[in-house]
Parts: structure tokens; C-alpha cells; sequence
């Protein structure tokens, strides 16, 4: 086979990166979120945290042990990441075993029966999150959807109007253009709470100001590909803007509100941090553009027109199945490679 | 291979290196719907033997007059008569409940592979005892199987065994009455199954490897030097 590498005279440039470098930097990434999520849920949560990454560290060790490699590698960063962000999608008033059931699927189910670290096909935390939405719905549904119609009557009544307004005769563009902006003013106070926090969701969906601060710097450090998270909640926000809205946006209005759903849920952690895993995502920056599209496709069908309120672990779920297939059409041209001429026939 | 079948050998074959759903992986469609609870499980495992015992004599008893142009719509007729005498027994006389648990997949077992599988690579080609030998072990083994799997969903899923409450201080996972934890309990069950025999056969090679023993000491036989 051609698959000689090339290796030309020295010197060469030996990079600093490691598997240990990369996930440590995302776990500190994940620090602020972390901390919102102490600052709004108090100790538990810090509990909940603490606990999730040693069960997964312990439960990576003890496999590793079983499949007789190094046990030290649990040390190496990956189980400590999937620990904080397995906290960080489940809810504040999990139980004990959430974490410790979570963190047995992570790493057991989720990495190891694949063969471990690079080897998985999806992500480990989403699994585990899915495995534990699956086997304890009336826990996991208590928090999994924020309701910021019910928090905040006020807004709601007003933006309850709009709806007549809109239905005038012919509305010129620039009356459109006013109104669309009265209505943005009109529930800034829900966007910004919902950026900041203080409205119910799991863990690491409370801050989200936060969670895309650890992002934003893990874009600057080159660790994550900007093009994820920006094609996914583009994505998210075009889709809900042109697609028709589901039947329950009739009666509130926010389902069919494109900042509301950039704002809600999962979607920033997991398009900043679960979308961007470096296993389960594809290595072209084409295919990493298709993979994060089709995520955002697929978050916005499923919160659209299905039974679950929340799609993104789903979508993403989804997208990391359909990985090799992108990463097999996106396979860039080799420098230099001609087509080769149609024969004929 | 065993080069002499009694029916002690056939017997435990069935059960242990021919097992239907851990070794050969037949019949997984019911393994995977009805293992929700131990109950269905017992109950489903008599129903296969019942049938499988029965056909198997049957087909083993007529083997040389069915011709062999035909004889897949003759092994689908005969098993049919048998599921249906088990169907409407089950329906006559077992607890209404499991009968509408197992609901269609009585009558599916006509097709279920075990049957057929057992019929065309079995009792097609042995003798009546034999093939009585093989259907009780392969109909004892596939139930012991569908015991084991439903054992850990209906314990891990519900918190119960055989309908009886088992206080355990952890909160049942429904994922385990679910489709996924039927193909999570399947897949980990098939997999340890694999670890061990694995385990067995290379501490059997390195045991053979040690003993440098030759031909004589050969436990394949494959070479044909005896």
C-alpha cells in the first residue's frame, strides 16, 4: 500500500500536544460552568460533581486494570472530562447512584467496549445521560426543561399579543423590522436570564455566559474547531426561523422563537463541548461543517416534532454514528492527485 | 465435534457448546421481547421445548420419506401443528397474564430458528432418540438462557423476582424493561459467555503448548493421526 509517511530531513518541530495536555484544558475549560452550577445549586451540586469525576476516574481504572493496560491512563484527563460534563447534563436533585450508575455507562458502555479512549463511536457522557434518561424518566424530567413562560408571567402576557399584531394587513418591512425589535426588547429579560442563569435546567445548562467563556477559550487555544459550534447554532436558529412551527407553538410562542431555542437546553454545551469531542467528531474541517448542520437539524426536528422536549443529545447521539460515513466523503484530495481519465467503454 | 453421539453427549451439547441463543445466536427476536420477566421467561422456555421435543421426533421419524425438494414447507407444517396444540393448551390452561405478555410470539415460534435450525441440522439427520436428545437439551439450553437474561432485567428493571418484590436499596432502571436494556443485558450476557470460553481456550493452547507433546498429546485430532 502507498501509505509510506514522508519523513524529510531534520530539523523537525515536535509539537507539545498529548492526550494528557488536551483534556486537562478542557476539564479547567469547564471550571466556570462549573462554578455557576455551585453558585446556583449550592454544595450538592459541588457533591454531585466531585463525585461523578471520581466514579468515572475509578471506574476507568479499575477497567483498564480488567483489560490488563495501564491503570494510570484514568489519569490521563479523558475520564475526568467525561466526569464533569456527565454532572453537568444531569439534573441538580440527581440521586447517589446517578453518578455512580452514569459513570459505570460512560466508561464501561460507552468507551470501553469499543476499546477504549479513541476507539469509542459516541460520546460517553451523552450515553450515559441517555441510559440514565431512559432508566429513570420521573428523575430526569423533573428538571430537564426550563419554563421561562412560567417564571416570568409578565413577559408572557406581553409577547402573548404579538400574534394579533402581526396578522395586520400588509405590515410594511420597516413596521416589521419595529416590531421584531419591540418584541426582542420585550424579552431581553428571559434571553439575558437564561444566559446568566436562574432559570431550571440540568447542571451546566443553568450559566450559559459561562459555558461559552470555557468554550471561546478553547477555541483560542486551537483545542476545539470554531466551525462546530457556530455551524450548529446557526443552524438551530435558521431552521426555527423557516421551519413550521409545531402545533404547541400556537399557544406559546416561545416555541417558535429562534434566540429562545439558541438559548435553551443543552445546545451550548453541547455545542461547544459535546460536539467537539475529538473521538467522535469528524477530522476534516468539511466534515466537522456537516456534522455540526446535521446536528442542528436534528435538534430542531426533534424539539419540533417529536414527544422529546430536548434533542440535543439525541442529534448529537446521531450525528456521531453518522461520523465514518462523513469522514469517508469528506476524505480530502491528495496534493498533487489527477483524476484519473474516464475509460472508455 | 463429538465422534460418538450418545444422548447423554447430544443432550448437554444443546445446553453447553451448541447452546441456541449464547453459542449459535438463534432465536434472539423472542430472546430480546419477552425476557421482561422471569414468568414469560419459564413460560417460553417450556413452550420451545415442548415444540422442539415433538418436532424433532416427528421429523427425525419421517426423515427418509420427506423428500428433500420439499422439506422446509414439511418441517414449517409439522412444527405449525405442534405451537398450534401448545398455543391453544396455553391459552386453555396457563395464567392469563402471561399469555398476554408472550401474546404473539407463541405462535411465532413455528419460525422461530431454533426449530427449523434444529430440524434441518438435526433431526433431519439423526436417529428418534438422538433427536429427542437433541431438542431437550437445545429447548432446556435456550430456556436456561432466556432464565438468565430475564433474571438481571426483571431484577435490575423492576426490582423483582418472578412478580415477588425484592427490597434492594437501589431504584429499578426501567431502560432494563426497555428494548435497549434487552439488547445491553443480551449483548454483556453474550459477551461474558465469549470472555470465558476465550479464557478456556488459550489457557488450553498454553496448557498444549507446555506439554510439547506431539501428536499423542493433540487434543484436535484435525490431522487425522491417531
Amino acid at each position: 500500500m502507498e501509505t509510506h509517511l514522508l519523513v524529510s530531513s531534520s530539523p523537525h518541530i515536535r509539537g507539545d500536544d498529548s492526550v494528557n495536555r488536551i483534556m486537562w484544558t478542557v476539564a479547567a475549560a469547564l471550571i466556570p460552568a462549573c462554578a455557576a452550577a455551585i453558585f446556583y445549586y449550592g454544595a450538592g451540586a459541588l457533591t454531585l460533581i466531585l463525585m461523578t469525576v471520581a466514579c468515572c476516574m475509578g471506574f476507568e481504572a479499575a477497567i483498564l486494570a480488567f483489560r490488563r493496560q495501564n491503570p494510570r491512563d484514568a489519569f490521563d484527563g479523558s475520564a475526568a472530562v467525561t466526569g464533569v460534563l456527565l454532572a453537568l447534563i444531569m439534573p441538580a436533585s440527581s440521586p447517589w447512584y446517578f453518578p455512580v450508575v452514569g459513570s459505570l455507562v460512560a466508561m464501561g458502555l460507552g468507551k470501553h467496549v469499543f476499546g477504549g479512549l479513541g476507539y469509542n463511536i459516541w460520546n460517553p457522557a451523552l450515553i450515559a445521560r441517555a441510559v440514565l434518561q431512559l432508566a429513570y424518566p420521573s428523575r430526569m424530567n423533573l428538571s430537564g426543561w426550563p419554563q421561562p413562560g412560567l417564571r416570568l408571567p409578565a413577559v408572557h402576557a406581553i409577547s402573548g399579543a404579538s400574534p394579533d399584531a402581526t396578522s395586520q394587513a400588509s405590515p410594511l418591512a420597516k413596521e416589521m423590522l419595529q416590531k421584531m425589535m419591540d418584541k426582542f426588547i420585550d424579552r431581553m429579560d428571559t434571553y439575558a436570564g437564561l444566559l446568566v442563569g436562574g432559570l431550571p435546567g440540568s447542571m451546566g445548562e443553568t450559566c450559559r455566559l459561562l459555558i461559552l467563556v470555557g468554550g471561546i477559550i478553547l477555541i483560542c487555544l486551537k483545542i476545539v474547531d470554531w466551525r462546530v459550534p457556530v455551524f450548529y447554532i446557526l443552524t438551530v436558529f435558521v431552521l426555527v426561523a423557516l421551519l413550521p412551527p409545531p402545533e404547541a407553538a400556537k399557544s406559546n410562542s416561545w416555541l417558535s422563537d429562534p434566540i429562545y431555542h439558541c438559548l435553551t437546553g443543552g445546545l451550548m454545551i453541547g455545542a461547544f463541548f459535546m460536539a467537539t469531542d475529538m473521538v467522535t467528531t469528524p477530522i476534516t474541517r468539511k466534515g466537522r461543517m456537516i456534522f455540526a448542520a446535521g446536528c442542528g437539524l436534528l435538534t430542531v426536528l426533534i424539539r419540533f416534532y417529536t414527544a422529546f422536549p430536548e434533542g440535543v443529545c439525541y442529534a448529537i447521539l446521531l450525528m456521531n454514528t453518522a461520523t465514518p460515513l462523513i469522514d469517508r466523503f469528506t476524505r480530502p484530495k491528495v496534493f498533487g492527485y489527477v483524476k484519473p481519465p474516464k475509460k472508455d467503454k | 465435534m463429538a465422534q460418538t453421539k450418545t444422548f447423554g453427549s447430544v443432550f448437554k451439547s444443546g445446553i453447553t457448546t451448541e447452546n441456541p441463543l449464547i453459542i449459535s445466536m438463534i432465536g434472539m427476536c423472542p430472546s430480546l421481547a419477552i425476557t421482561t420477566s422471569v414468568r414469560n421467561a419459564v413460560a417460553m422456555g417450556i413452550a420451545v421445548i415442548a415444540v422442539l421435543v415433538c418436532s424433532n421426533i416427528i421429523i427425525a421419524a419421517l426423515r427418509k420419506i420427506i423428500p428433500g425438494e420439499i422439506r422446509m414447507p414439511c418441517f414449517i407444517v409439522i412444527a405449525a401443528s405442534f405451537v398450534t396444540m401448545v398455543d391453544l393448551t396455553m391459552q386453555a390452561f396457563a395464567p392469563p397474564a402471561i399469555n398476554r405478555a408472550l401474546g404473539i410470539f407463541i405462535p411465532l415460534i413455528v419460525v422461530n430458528c431454533v426449530i427449523l435450525f434444529r430440524a434441518e441440522a438435526f433431526a433431519s439427520k439423526n436417529t428418534v432418540s438422538h433427536s429427542i436428545a437433541d431438542g431437550l437439551g437445545m429447548g432446556i439450553g435456550y430456556g436456561l438462557a432466556l432464565l438468565l437474561v430475564s433474571s438481571v432485567r426483571e431484577l435490575l428493571g423492576d426490582g423483582s423476582f418472578w412478580g415477588y418484590k425484592v427490597s434492594l436499596s437501589y431504584a429499578p432502571a426501567s431502560i432494563m424493561l426497555l428494548a435497549p436494556g434487552a439488547f445491553l443485558t443480551l449483548g454483556l450476557t453474550l459477551g461474558f459467555f465469549n470472555y470465558i470460553r476465550l479464557r478456556g481456550a488459550a489457557a488450553a493452547e498454553s496448557a498444549a503448548q507446555e506439554k510439547q507433546c506431539g501428536c499423542a498429546g493433540c487434543a484436535s485430532g484435525a490431522c487425522g493421526a491417531k
